[in-house]
């Protein structure tokens, strides 16, 4: 494939041998793989071939049961009443077995998801790691985290995550939950659910007691179960915003808690006096990062009109270095959609882009002939009132508008439903201060973007959630701190 | 109420109780009153506020919000404290007014007392909680990584039924004590204490629209309340599952924060900067720091 791109680099493919994926996987429950109580299956595909790699599970209702019924023995029986030093030691060595099966893990996830090896290798199964390391340490100072409250867990934690990090998003949410004391039922995303099956083989290996974290696979209607489950004393989940005001509705006359990680619509602002090579890495970084399937992505450019011509004609010669195809191939830049349907989708945004009247432009790089592609692309010429700019994408689309003044681009930054993330690039340190204050976003960049670290509270204003995950901040969540 | 008047004597002055919004006192636009009372005595006519008062009110407060977070934590800190210097001076107008709703002398006393004690401790806490709450991240990267607290930005209260004040300046106090403005449904049974707290707001240096009051009923307003697109989150201190249901429903059309309250707000544990803490939103900011002969991050 490697010889199709512009950069003409010899392939360089990493090997997938020592990977063993089963042909089947059950549901994870009680800390043993099972049968479904119904016999329904579908399988995972590998969106770079549309090659089936396994066989899963569709969870039934009477399974989701099972799971949290496993669940609430564990947590009455084992992990609520274990010292916190002890369940520490637990997520400590998840952590390092992780990092020991890393090689496996980032293959598996590339294979399964279709995101570029040096991003799942570098970032997703490091990250994961770090994850459980750090709240491994928060399990016996949960005291100090949150003074004169005595922090007690909840019980049972439903979660339910995307596919745009699924290993990461599931470390995101396990390892917080286990170090304040809960136990879990998680449903990854039917796409993506193979590096759950390995972290459940980890969880085997590292002894977790049975039953502290199950995993339900299958589609939408497993999370409706799991959320509306009666023994389920907190839910998180990250996915759209639609499904998250589903979810916030049908909580309503319960006493669960709950967090949200919703979707985004993120501003990223270049400023004429920001360093314009480096800001437009960042703007790369920030939307063809993981094939635009980022929640946070800086999928609106606001460029100060004064260097508007200047950026784009640099941002259009970086989108032509950029490497379209095998996810597998350690130079590649983007990877495969992760799905036909989203990249149906993304296709029809395009589509929509076009009819708006923007301007659109994508580098005329081949994509192989399988599997699910969508080159990075660029809308120019476009109004703040158009779809592509007020609806997420989670593709690699990116809008470019134009500003003047500093007011007026924060009120164009903000102006969306949607409160996640924000950038802004500009070599003024006051500057900085004022806008990275005004952004109306959970998490703001200042010349950089899209950076990811388990100490740092992630999440959003507005539509864009509930909460926080990560850190201090994300703790909470997990805790009756009343 | 006016009191009838003897033969030889002046006739009483009755005060009119009207609502307030955006720092003035209107009565309702929609021309209704409601006449709470007590032992079968009417206290007063009182507004009952519409739909349109409560999106006025919203407007008010919305427009009001950013000038209020913008003011120094030190200056918002004095506005509190002037907020119980000046509750402290009509401490007598209070008492004979929160009797009049129907408490004993002793309750109403404790009402205030406590209620100015608590403007006092939460004056204290506005230049303090950012501190308590925000933090330094250290990150594996190069970079500087903090998170701080920023206000949620409206927040409507349903303020408690049972204690007209002490209620009612418990959960404000925290509201704006981090920067939000608010719009509160004052006791529907007991609402005459709210306005005259409205009046203690006007004169302490509060800019206008930063806190709004409003007299009616829940059961009307919870709907127009929960479902408006421009309040970011709600406290419910009431005792009606029913609503509480509806409004968490109705919340999730913009994904809106709810809280419900059930404290003792006469229990010293019932303040605490946490309250303050349910009111914000944690804003996490990142930037490089340049490596230039040291090593990697230095936090």
């Amino acid at each position: 494939m490697s010889e199709t791109n512009s950069w003409e680099l010899a392939a360089a493919p990493e090997s997938t041998d020592h990977v063993k994926i089963e042909s089947e996987y059950g549901l994870f429950i009680d800390g043993e793989f099972v049968e479904s109580e119904s016999d329904e299956k579908f399988d995972s595909i590998n969106p770079a071939t549309e090659k089936p790699l396994a066989s899963l599970t569709e969870a039934n209702p009477a399974d989701v049961d099972r799971a949290v019924k496993a669940a609430q023995t564990a947590y009455s029986k084992t992990w609520s009443k274990m010292p916190g030093k002890e369940r520490g030691k637990y997520i400590f060595r998840i952590a390092r077995l992780i990092q020991e099966r890393a090689r496996e893990l980032a293959v598996l996830e590339t294979l399964d998801g279709g995101k570029p090896i040096r991003e799942s290798r570098d970032i997703d199964i490091p990250l994961a790691a770090a994850h459980f390391f750090y709240h491994a340490g928060w399990a016996d100072k949960l005291n100090y985290a949150f003074p004169n409250r005595n922090p007690k867990p909840l019980g049972v934690v439903g979660q339910v995550i995307p596919w745009n990090f699924p290993l990461l998003m599931a470390a995101w949410k396990i390892a917080p939950a286990l170090a304040a004391g809960n136990t879990v039922v998680l449903k990854p995303a039917e796409t993506t659910s193979l590096t759950a099956m390995k972290l459940a083989e980890i969880f085997q290996q590292a002894e977790l007691p049975p039953g502290v974290v199950n995993f339900v696979t299958g589609h939408g209607a497993v999370g409706e179960a799991l959320v509306n489950h009666k023994n389920v004393d907190k839910i998180a989940f990250t996915g759209s915003t639609a499904v998250g005001k589903q979810i916030q509705k049908s909580l309503a006359g319960t006493n669960k808690r709950l967090t949200l990680e919703l979707g985004g619509k993120a501003a990223n602002i270049v400023f004429e006096d920001a360093t314009i090579d480096q800001a437009v890495e960042g703007i790369v970084d920030g939307i063809y990062f993981n094939q635009g399937h980022v929640c946070c992505a800086g999928s609106r450019l606001l460029v100060q009109e004064s260097v508007h011509d200047q950026v784009i004609q640099k941002l259009k010669h970086r989108m032509n270095s950029l490497i379209v195809g095998d996810p597998l191939d350690k130079n590649t830049d983007v990877g495969a959609i992760n799905s036909a349907k989203q990249l149906k989708t993304i296709e029809s945004y395009i589509e929509i882009g076009k009819q708006e009247g923007a301007d659109f432009y994508q580098p005329d790089s081949n994509v192989p002939e399988q599997g699910y592609w969508c080159r990075p692309s660029l809308f120019t010429q476009v109004a703040q009132s158009n779809r592509i700019a007020q609806e997420e994408i989670f593709g690699p689309v990116l809008t470019v508008q134009t500003f003047r003044t500093v007011a007026e681009v924060i009120k164009k930054a903000n102006n969306t439903p949607y409160g996640l993330s924000a950038g802004v690039w500009t070599d003024k340190g006051s500057k900085i201060f004022n806008m990275t204050a005004q952004m109306k976003a959970g998490v703001v960049w200042a010349n950089t973007f899209n950076k990811f670290d388990p100490v740092s509270p992630f999440g959003g204003y507005k539509e864009s959630g509930l909460g926080r995950e990560g850190g201090l901040h994300g703790l909470a969540a997990y805790l009756d701190i009343s | 109420m006016a009191k009838t008047p003897k033969s030889s004597s002046r006739l009483e002055i009755a005060k009119t109780y009207k609502m307030y919004i955006g720092g003035k006192f209107p009565r309702t636009e929609s021309g209704r009153v409601y006449n709470p009372s007590v032992n079968g005595k009417s206290i007063g006519n009182v507004c009952l506020a519409s739909r349109k008062d409560l999106r006025n009110s919203i407007v008010a407060a919305r427009s009001a919000q950013p000038g209020w977070a913008e003011r120094s934590a030190f200056n918002r800190s004095q506005i509190l404290y002037r907020i119980g210097e000046m509750l402290e001076g009509r401490s007598d107008q209070f008492s004979s007014e929160l009797k009049d709703q129907g408490l004993s002398d002793a309750q109403a006393r404790n009402e205030i007392t406590q209620s100015i004690d608590r403007l006092i401790y939460y004056a204290g806490w506005c230049d303090k909680y950012q501190q308590v709450f925000s933090c330094v991240n250290p990150v594996a990267s190069s970079h500087f990584n903090f998170s701080v607290l920023e206000p949620k930005g409206v927040v409507f209260a349903f303020a408690s039924e049972a204690s007209p004040l002490l209620g009612l300046v418990s959960l404000v106090a925290p509201i704006i004590a981090a920067g939000n403005s608010a719009v509160v449904l004052a006791s529907e049974s007991m609402p005459l204490s709210a306005i005259t707290f409205s009046e203690v707001l006007n004169s302490s240096d509060v800019p206008g629209g930063v806190v709004n009051v409003l007299t009616g009923n829940a059961a009307e307003l919870h709907e127009h309340a929960a479902r408006h697109m421009d309040i970011d989150a709600i406290a419910f201190d009431r005792d009606d599952s029913k609503l509480w249901k509806n409004i968490q429903a109705f919340a999730s059309e913009n994904v809106k924060q709810v809280k419900k309250f059930d404290l003792d707000w006469m229990d010293p544990e019932s303040e605490n900067p946490y309250l303050i803490s349910d009111f914000c939103e944690v804003k996490t900011t990142w930037h490089p720091i340049e490596q230039i002969s040291s090593s990697g991050s230095g936090y």
